[in-house]
């Protein structure tokens, strides 16, 4: 029998720019690839070539691209159309955007069937019906009639892939099938595609996450740069990576590490470290604290929401204290709270000992430089007209520093001291990628000269090598400077490689506390444990999963 | 929405930074007109008001590069000479209103959510009747002529420019960079002065070269309609407007302001549509 | 599947008829709000700029009057009554339809308008029509496509310039004089109507276009749209039955553009062809300074605004389930 997918010397340009270049690999029947690389990879593009929708402007050329023995190379857009949706199902990430908002959730299933199938209208509707039960929605008929965004986010993708699967297809193609999703719901999102594989069909899933993949995929091939550096059997490729960039890949995942140590290759900078200007907290006396703080928002329907209840926590100079949590636990309000962006509804705010709410907004304002952020998405924090000198400068200006010579010298160091060059002081942040950004903003909350920095997702929407690089940085810092960091994620593995002790918020609660390595390798509520076996784990069919986070 | 923030709205997708030669054309033109404008008598052969000897509705040639009109005066002259009062009126009028409109737009912006909804009601209000009929309410309250044509159209302009202003500066006030910089401390009043205020105004600055343009059209159609500039005066709405009736004779002194005003029109809107597409280039 | 649980199935997935009836009801009583605000500005700069409206009135006859003859005429038109109480008179006057009264013709407002109205709402309504066709279609066939896309922009670029007077003037030239197909004015018949139409419709439909096709453009480059294709649905298809209900989104929030270049429009094409309407009584409001005639023009303008806007923002409702639903 033929191989489902046959593909040799792919590739793909836009305008001169190649995008895929020279990729090849093969598909079986019954049998999980997946395409693991970053963003730039190329990985993305390669998967809708499979489908014949890699772009209006494209250039594809491939020695071989077959498809269940049949040469799809000369296919015009009439032909891919019969295969589309009927022999090849497509599975995007984030269903709230894959799935057309304006129509209900069964029309957006039935759409296959109508274009592909003859069946009646009625029929159809049955069919959809179940589709739905067997990706695992839960009441199928009122769930087909609603929209979307009245979905929550694991029922969404589970309605998507349904979609994807309608007609039976031979080949599913999954793309970032999981991003968008809690990790709970992503652990079982990706249960589900893997039994959909069988003896019939095959899965190509594409992931920047190694972990992710790690779970489902019986073959792996790593993509860089539009080529592959290295594929082969999942166990073989994690457990024995031959190519340098697989191998950083690896140890970028902070899971993957014991805690405490590096995780990228990034070299320490050497800039001696500057006269100390913090004054250090004498013996361990909380440097930013919070009781009983309580905070409702009115929702759309003008019925309260309690966003935050009851929150207490400490922060000592010099630690990290993680605050870990999904979406919507609370954990941003929380931070918004105690840098005083919000004010609580019931509860006290101390920053060293003095309450927050108790000063005038005048008071209030001149200490607000000890408690800094840094942001998600750092590029909407800076002033769209300002370069990266003029950021800077304007914390150093909060800080004491007067326009000249003393300013420009002190926003010089700072840039080194985040591994940045003077080069960059005229450069305009639209201009510098995630990590350097993100550098950035580090630098301006430093150059307040604040005790506390509050990291808001900071390396969410970063590479998992820029990730690991700004977490070395931030470890850095705070081994230099004795700056305490709030660190908020809803990533575990990265809570547990930067912290010291952590909060595990649900609903705007705080179930669990206390030092970082006894909560993980003991969690005592059950929420806990969930949260923890749902990370990704690079474990793999062979290997049993160790114990969370290689603790013992 | 005004036609002119309709327009504006739509960015072509390509952000390459071209000169295309569109775009040259339209520097060109543009600067062709305002030099007309500037120094008419320099590039005018004749006087344009000087009732001609040599006869009415003669074609282009002789002394005359586009012929005389009804009353045998040069139309090239007076086609230079309409360049002032139409540049007059569309720099005019935009002026006035994107002074007036950004005033009422921060107004309502950083004020009060009382001062917020009495301004924006008020606007409201404004602009349920087309720009046209306002121009004309205030040319039937203080007459006709070319200075009361631009207050009418500058009138009619400044809801449209609140709005956008408005708007805007809601926009930044929430932005991400506003409370970074109130969260380093910085006081209110400054974090709006430096902060919210240059940013809530840029784009309406771009917005207004586009606004030109149409300050321009609504100019010469009011001219049209013959509430504008005095006759004899050389003016392109009013030449536009006198055409007309001999259309039958010679429609080329129809012609003539016709493609005047377009192209002037035409030239700036482009003209516009890329200095938008530069700078949101650069603050997006 | 019983019949309550398909009844909870289509209110679960549809807007309720409550919350569609309090959005509304919100917007009916905002547009309420801006009609009075127009009608109380119309009244301040009636009392404010008519000087002495008794003055105006009689001179409008040629008379030399009397000081008698002026009072008279005040009591009559009730100028000698306090402020408010004018006020309150004008308000209650135009609750039933009553503009006021027009100094130099010696009519009702109300029912000057209504005579010229028919004329100018054939035109108007043509116009839209025709406006928004043009528009859906070159923005449906023409968005990211790439030669087609350019020549599309360029031409509505033009159109959107051009003043519309330029326009009616090169449609007549083009077919009135030279090729003498239409005729160059005039109310009778349909192809008296066609080039005023079209000369309306032209620059509204370009800017439509314009905006219809940015957006078309964003929707375009949506997951949902790969995912549509994915599925085996032909190009064409996904842009009318996926992308267009988006987009056109855009186009009900250009209501209000499209309500007012109609509007402002008329005035200009119905005196370019010499066509009976609302908007040449306009002008000839204006030249004869008949205050009465202009300010209850404004105030049915804003009328007309209203109401649009009113029943397009019912249609959106329809549209996009996401204003409505939880």
């Amino acid at each position: 029998m033929s191989s489902l997918l046959e593909v040799a010397g792919l590739t793909v340009a836009f305008q001169g720019t190649r995008v895929v270049d020279g990729v090849s690999f093969t598909l079986q029947r019954g049998e999980c690839l997946a395409l693991v690389g970053e963003s730039g990879s190329g990985k993305s593009v390669t998967t809708r070539t499979l489908v014949g929708l890699a772009g209006y402007d494209a250039h594809v050329h491939a020695d071989r691209l077959r498809f269940d023995g049949t040469d799809v190379t000369g296919f015009t857009d009439r032909t891919w159309r019969r295969v589309r949706g009927a022999r090849i199902g497509f599975v995007l990430q984030d269903a709230l955007a894959s799935l057309d908002p304006l129509r209900p959730v069964g029309r957006e299933i039935a759409e296959p069937l109508a274009l592909h199938t003859t069946l009646s209208r009625a029929e159809r509707a049955a069919r959809v019906r179940e589709l739905l039960e067997s990706v695992g929605v839960p009441e199928p008929e009122v769930r087909a009639a609603q929209y979307p965004h009245q979905l929550s986010g694991g029922l969404r993708q589970r309605a998507l892939i349904a979609s994807a699967i309608a007609c039976d297809p031979d080949l599913l193609l999954a793309d970032e099938p999981t991003t968008a999703l809690d990790a709970t719901v992503a652990v079982q999102v990706l249960d589900l595609l893997g039994s959909l594989k069988d003896n019939r069909s095959g899965l190509l899933i594409v992931s920047h996450d190694l972990a992710v993949v790690a779970r489902l995929a019986d073959r792996v091939a790593v993509m860089k740069d539009g080529r592959i550096v290295e594929a082969g059997t999942t166990d073989a490729v994690l457990q024995d990576p031959q190519h340098p960039y697989t191998r950083a890949l690896l140890a970028a995942v902070p899971s993957a590490h014991a805690k405490g140590t590096r995780l990228s290759t990034v070299e320490r900078p050497t800039v001696p470290a500057p006269a100390p200007v913090l004054d250090p907290a004498p013996g361990g006396a909380p440097v930013l604290a919070a009781v009983g703080l309580r905070k409702s928002f009115p929702g759309p329907d003008g019925v309260a929401r309690v966003a935050v209840e009851d929150v207490s926590l400490t922060l000592r100079a010099g630690e990290t204290l993680g605050i870990v949590g999904e979406s919507g636990s609370g954990k941003s309000t929380t931070a918004r709270l105690l840098l005083g962006l919000e004010t609580p509804d019931a509860g006290e705010v101390l920053v060293d000992g003095t309450d927050w709410s108790a000063l005038t907004p005048e008071e209030r304002r001149t200490h607000r430089r000890r408690l800094q952020i840094v942001y998600q998405d750092p590029l909407s924090s800076f002033d769209p007209r300002y370069t990266v000198d003029r950021v800077v400068g304007e914390a150093l200006g909060v800080a004491g520093y007067p326009r000249g010579i003393r300013r420009r010298d002190r926003t010089v160091e700072l840039l080194e001291l985040v591994a940045l060059d003077a080069g960059y002081l005229g450069r305009r942040p639209l201009e510098l990628s995630g990590g350097q950004r993100q550098r950035v903003a580090v630098a301006r909350a430093l150059a307040a000269e604040p005790e506390v920095i509050v990291c808001d997702e900071p390396v969410s929407a970063l590479d998992v090598s820029v990730q690991a690089q700004i977490l070395d940085l931030l470890a850095d810092l705070q081994a230099r400077l004795r700056v305490a960091y709030l660190f908020i994620s809803h990533d575990l593995g990265v809570v547990y490689h930067a912290s010291d002790r952590v909060l595990v918020m649900r609903d705007g609660r705080v179930l669990e506390s206390g030092d970082v390595r006894t909560v993980f390798a003991d969690p005592q509520h059950d929420y806990t444990r969930e949260l923890l076996a749902a990370i990704p784990r690079l474990a793999t069919h062979a290997t049993p999963p160790p114990t969370p986070m290689g603790v013992s | 929405m005004s036609a002119f923030t309709a327009t504006a709205a739509v960015l072509p997708r390509t952000s390459r930074v071209r000169l295309r030669p569109g775009l040259i054309l339209a520097g060109l033109f543009v600067a062709v007109v305002v030099a007309a404008a500037l120094v008419p008598q320099l590039l005018a052969p004749h006087d344009p008001l000087a009732i001609g000897a040599e006869g009415a509705f003669l074609p282009s040639g002789g002394g005359h590069l586009l012929g005389t009109d009804e009353s045998g005066r040069d139309v090239l002259s007076r086609m230079v000479y309409g360049a002032r009062p139409s540049l007059v009126m569309g720099l005019g009028a935009t002026a006035i209103a994107v002074t007036g409109g950004t005033l009422l737009g921060l107004a309502a912006g950083l004020g009060s959510r009382l001062t917020e909804s009495l301004i924006m009601r008020l606007i409201d209000v404004v602009l349920s009747v087309p720009e046209l009929l306002l121009a004309l309410v205030v040319i039937t309250l203080a007459g006709a002529g070319s200075t009361n044509a631009m207050f009418a159209v500058a009138f009619a302009s400044i809801p449209s420019y609140a709005r956008i202003v408005r708007a805007q500066t809601h926009i930044v006030r929430r932005s991400t960079f506003v409370e970074a910089a109130t969260g380093l401390g910085i006081r209110r009043s400054t974090v709006v002065w430096r902060h919210v205020l240059p940013n809530a105004i840029r784009p309406v600055l771009v917005l207004s070269t586009i606004g030109v343009g149409t300050a321009i059209s609504a100019g010469a159609a009011l001219s049209f309609l013959g509430l504008g500039a005095e006759p004899p005066a050389a003016e392109w709405g009013d030449m536009l407007s006198n055409g007309l009736q001999y259309i039958s004779n010679d429609w080329f002194l129809v012609a003539v302001p016709s493609v005047a005003i377009t192209l002037t029109v035409l030239s700036i809107t482009v003209l516009g549509r890329e200095l938008r597409r530069r700078s949101e280039g650069r603050s997006t | 599947m019983t019949a309550r649980s398909a009844m909870a199935a289509r209110l679960a997935g549809h807007p309720t008829a409550v919350a569609v009836a309090k959005r509304i009801g919100v917007r009916l009583i905002a547009g309420v709000g801006v009609l009075w605000g127009a009608a109380t500005l119309s009244f301040i700069a009636l009392h404010v700029t008519a000087g002495d409206a008794a003055l105006s009135t009689v001179a409008g006859q040629g008379a030399n009057p009397t000081k008698e003859l002026l009072d008279q005429v005040r009591r009559d038109f009730g100028l000698d009554q306090p402020l408010y109480r004018q006020y309150l008179d004008y308000l209650g006057r135009l609750l039933h339809g009553d503009l006021g009264q027009s100094y130099q013709q010696r009519i009702a407002v109300s029912r000057a308008i209504a005579e010229q109205l028919g004329q100018t709402v054939q035109l108007a309504v043509s116009a839209a029509a025709v406006a928004v066709l043009l528009a859906i279609g070159a923005a449906v066939l023409t968005a990211r496509r790439r030669p087609w896309r350019s020549i599309a922009s360029g031409v509505e670029l033009t159109l959107s310039a051009t003043p519309t007077f330029v326009i009616g003037i090169v449609l007549l030239i083009i077919f009135s004089f030279t090729l003498k197909v239409l005729p160059v004015s005039g109310n009778d018949g349909p192809r008296a109507l066609i080039l005023p139409m079209l000369t309306l419709a032209l620059p509204i439909g370009a800017v439509l276009a314009q905006v219809l096709r940015s957006e078309l453009e964003e929707v375009l480059e949506q997951p949902f749209i790969l995912t549509a294709r994915s599925r085996g649905m032909r190009d064409t298809v996904v842009r009318v039955r996926h992308a267009l209900r988006h987009a056109l989104v855009q186009i009900v929030t250009m209501s209000g553009f499209v309500v007012g270049g109609l509007l402002g429009g008329a005035v200009i094409t119905e005196t370019l062809f010499v066509r009976q309407g609302v908007g040449q009584l306009m002008l000839s409001a204006v030249t004869t300074k008949d205050i009465p005639m202009v300010l209850g023009l404004v105030v049915f303008a804003a009328f007309v605004y209203v109401v649009v806007n009113l029943l397009v923002d019912i249609t959106y409702t329809l549209i996009d389930p996401r204003l409505v639903t939880r």
